[in-house]
């Protein structure tokens, strides 16, 4: 399944935000199956994608992501009822704003695995992996990040004293 | 500061085949806040765990990071262990390095990076969790039960005879359903009345079972073991207290020839009246809108008739509250009816059969009715047209079933066996006569059920035509059924003195309407939506509501029974403890921020956020914010990831322990 280990030049970091129900476990099948896929992947685990703030993908980026994976339960298949119908709308606007701040919207996938589609889970990393690759890093994001120190939680110190201060 | 001890598992070689786990224990312990870090063979086993506890104690820790296999696999096994050890089990997360890197992955020094990496991010996040307490939630040890059909009665019967009291609750003046106005039942031909009324009476008999006929759900409030259900009781007209059933009221009532709805408009009531003599409860109604004093104020007949008073004409609607933990949902179906389409229907008619427009045309439900011994007919087969016994009898099966075309792609289910029935009993009935069956084909899984339909064809005679009919049309007192038989591929044409339809179960009227009061999901066709089609089959998504019947699907008595009984261990099980636990992943809103908005109320599935009032001291309102009911929440955060002021937060899943893990890459 896997073949010989190549060496690339860029290695892209490639952050997933999945949901424990579905894509999680479907990722724990293609562990238990022994598939092979790129190990550029980190994985955060969320009860569901309806708790995916678009802020964690700016985050991501703005981290040093060069592409993020937003993954769940199929349409109708939620653990929660309809939570993954809430995350559906909200990415459909926030593609748009990206796309209007001007990321290359190839580098944000979306894709539903459910528990039972381990190949699913290893196509989705494996092509998301090389076609990021293909596109080389992502500058912008670490640019903005360094000009301002721009934050959209509470991670930053002003916020965070607003924050405690309540 | 904290006291992170990280332990790097190899799973016997699982992990440290493609993982210098070492490595990782011994880069991870350069991190900040981690106060120990080591690995070992086998984390899951006593010793690995005893050896956990040793170093939380010795080492004096304060959050836990156990690096090893899926937290599905494992979270709970280490949670315990830390608790045991004295630490709040929240304070411990576990790192995926075998499922999610060791067994993925082949080259080493990889494989390797990504394990520290990933047991990077949850020494980051561990640092932010927050201990919770694990929530508790009362129960109340009452159950509602909706729908007093087979369903509801065995669900009810069940709980109650377990020592729980239950509401149970009717639309109909009397309880029965369906089943009441069967005549016999496949796939053993048992007289439907003669099984089915010593349960309603037993319902009406239990000390424990409250019920309420005639009476509808009106708010349902709470959750899983704390609802507050609110029942809206029609207006009888007859107080229920006084009336001993005595039935002269409905001897003197003149309006005489009101179509009953429990014989299919065969027979005739009074408009003060029980559906049928068997009605449990035994107390009439008066239809209000048939009824002469009602209309113009005279009459007034049966209240001068009733000795002890009952009758009401001031009786209005009543609505009770009723606390309750749990609820099972028996609402059953409803038949199909061909001739019409029902407004906002996406189902489209089946004019061509005729039904309602040639009186000989009947459905399912109706020939039970004819075939009953306490029918109006009393169990003689009679065409409703001239009162004739019909010679030539057609039936045709999968009437709106399986036509995706016209609506409905499903399958009714029950319609092969009752239809098989229906040629026995026809058959019974009528020795000279020949029925006729038009099928697509005959499913008969189930325990003896397609022995029982072969013998409709062997023994009792019945004739198989596989194909469809195209056209059926009245001709002088006979109905031409034209049709094809595709199995030998010619055209057939049947001149017939009676056709019944096996149209299409769905859905009671008003299924939706009652899914959004109880917060349950449906499919395209209203039926309720079980939580998982196979290991959850009788729990809704919404804890504490718990389906049976065929409000969920299609079903047989059989499998309704089986469905209730299920449920009611359902409701057992969770009246088994005093409080309900539930792991404390739920959302809490920090009402300072809160600008009262309620997108998160807009978006939550469970329907877990309230409105919660701020008064000052003097009483005066100052604010309206939202408040999430912990019973309620299920737990998924959309709330959150909607609140424009991030005034909500999930536990267990806060922005800060996210961020902290998105930084730490
Ligand atoms: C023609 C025909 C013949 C059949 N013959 C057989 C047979 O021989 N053998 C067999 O095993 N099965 C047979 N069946 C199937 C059988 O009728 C069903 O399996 C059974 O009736 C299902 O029971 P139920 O309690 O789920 O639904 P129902 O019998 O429909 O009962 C539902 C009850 O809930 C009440 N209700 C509905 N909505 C509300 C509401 N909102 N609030 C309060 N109450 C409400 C209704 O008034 C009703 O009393 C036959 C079905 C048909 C159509
Ligand atoms: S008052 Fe109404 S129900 Fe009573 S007898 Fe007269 S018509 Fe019948
Ligand atoms: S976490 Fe989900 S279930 Fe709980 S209140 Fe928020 S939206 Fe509702």
């Amino acid at each position: 399944m896997h073949s010989e280990k190549q060496k690339h030049s860029f290695e892209p970091k490639i952050i997933a935000f999945v949901c424990t129900w579905c894509t999680y476990a479907g990722a724990d099948l293609a562990g238990t199956s022994r598939m092979q896929y790129p190990s550029n992947v980190r994985v955060l685990k969320f009860p569901c994608t309806g708790r995916i703030d678009p802020v964690f993908i700016l985050k991501a980026f703005q981290q040093g992501a060069d592409g993020v994976l937003v993954s769940g339960c199929h349409p109708g298949d939620c653990h929660y009822i309809a939570g993954n119908f809430h995350a559906r709308r909200r990415f459909a606007a926030f593609r748009k704003l990206l796309e209007f701040v001007g990321v290359d919207l190839n580098r944000l996938q979306f894709s539903w695995v459910s528990a039972a589609e381990g190949g699913k889970w290893v196509e989705v990393v494996t092509d998301l992996t090389e076609k990021v690759r293909a596109m080389g890093p992502m500058a912008e994001f670490k640019q903005l990040a360094l000009e301002e120190q721009w934050s959209g939680t509470i991670g930053t110190p002003e916020l965070k004293e607003a924050y405690n201060a309540i | 500061m904290s006291r992170i001890g990280v332990f790097v598992c190899h799973c016997g070689e699982n992990i440290s085949r493609t993982v210098d786990v070492e490595r990782v224990a011994a880069q991870v312990g350069k991190l900040p806040g981690v106060a120990f870090a080591t690995d070992y063979k086998y984390m899951c086993s006593d010793p690995g765990q005893n050896l956990l506890k040793k170093a939380i104690i010795e080492q004096k820790l304060s959050h836990v990071v156990v690096a090893a296999c899926s937290p599905r696999m494992h979270e709970r096994t280490f949670r315990k262990a830390v608790e045991s050890a004295g630490i709040n089990p929240f304070l411990c997360e576990m790192a995926n390095i075998r499922e999610h890197c060791s067994w993925v992955h082949e080259n080493r020094e990889e494989a390797t990076v990504k394990a520290i990496e990933i047991v990077g991010m949850m020494v980051e996040r561990v640092k932010k969790n927050r201990v919770l307490p694990t929530i508790t939630v009362p129960v109340t040890k009452r159950s509602l039960v909706i729908g007093g059909g087979i369903a509801g009665i065995q669900a009810a019967l069940d709980i109650a005879d377990c020592g729980h009291e239950v509401v149970l609750v009717e639309r109909e003046p009397s309880i029965g359903g369906h089943m009441a106005q069967l005549s016999e039942t496949f796939p053993t031909l048992d007289c439907s009345q003669c099984i089915m009324t010593p349960k309603m009476v037993d319902v009406a008999n239990h000390p424990k079972i409250k019920l309420y006929s005639y009476s509808e759900i009106e708010l349902v409030e709470g959750y899983i073991g704390n609802f507050q259900v609110t029942i809206r009781k029609k207006a009888r007209s007859v107080d229920e207290d006084k009336c001993t059933g005595c039935g002269l009221c409905m001897e003197k009532c003149p309006i005489k020839k009101i179509p009953s709805k429990f014989d299919c408009n065969l027979g005739m009531r009074t408009a003060i009246y029980v559906p049928f003599p068997q009605a449990v409860p035994n107390t009439p109604v008066i239809d209000r809108e048939n009824c002469t004093k009602f209309k113009t104020g005279k009459c007034g007949l049966c209240q001068k008739v009733c000795g002890p008073g009952a009758v009401d004409y001031e009786q209005e609607d009543r609505l009770i509250v009723e606390p309750v933990g749990a609820i099972v949902v028996a609402t059953g179906f409803d038949l199909y009816t061909i001739n019409e389409k029902p407004k906002g229907s996406m189902i489209k008619g089946y004019g061509e059969f005729g039904h309602g427009k040639i009186p000989d045309v009947i459905d399912g439900m109706t020939f039970e009715r004819l075939a009953s011994a306490s029918g109006p007919t009393g169990g003689k087969i009679l065409r409703p047209s001239d009162g004739k016994e019909p010679k030539q009898i057609v039936f045709i099966q999968c009437i709106g079933s399986r036509a995706r075309e016209k609506g409905i792609s499903y399958c009714s289910k029950v319609c092969c066996m009752y239809t098989a029935k229906h040629t026995m009993l026809y058959h019974h009935k009528v020795h000279d006569g020949q029925a006729y069956v038009f099928f697509m084909d005959a499913r008969t899984p189930g325990k003896s059920y397609d022995e029982f339909w072969r013998r409709s064809i062997e023994e009792e005679e019945a004739v198989y035509i596989r194909g469809m009919v195209s056209r059926l049309y009245q001709k002088g007192d006979k109905i031409v059924v034209m049709g094809s038989d595709i199995a030998v591929g010619v055209q057939v044409e049947i001149e017939a003195d009676m056709v019944v339809l096996a149209t299409a179960i769905q859905p009671q009227k008003g299924a939706d309407t009652l899914a959004q009061k109880l917060g349950i999901s449906y499919d395209k066709y209203n039926f309720y939506s079980e939580a998982h089609a196979k290991l959850r089959p009788v729990e809704c998504a919404t804890a504490g509501i718990y389906l049976a019947g065929a409000c969920q699907g299609p079903k047989d008595i059989p499998d309704t029974v089986s469905q209730a009984s299920a449920a009611a261990a359902k409701v057992m099980t969770l009246f088994a403890k005093d409080q309900l636990e539930r792991e404390p992943i739920v959302a809490r809103v920090r009402e300072a921020g809160c600008v009262g908005c309620f997108y998160c109320k807009k978006v939550c599935p469970y329907g877990a956020v309230e409105e919660k009032e701020i008064r000052d001291r003097q009483g005066n309102l100052i604010r309206v914010v939202a408040y999430v009911n912990p019973g309620v929440c299920g737990g998924c955060g959309t709330c959150q990831a909607t609140c424009p002021s991030k005034s909500v937060e999930l536990d267990g899943y806060t922005d800060e322990q996210i961020v902290a893990m998105i930084e730490a890459l």
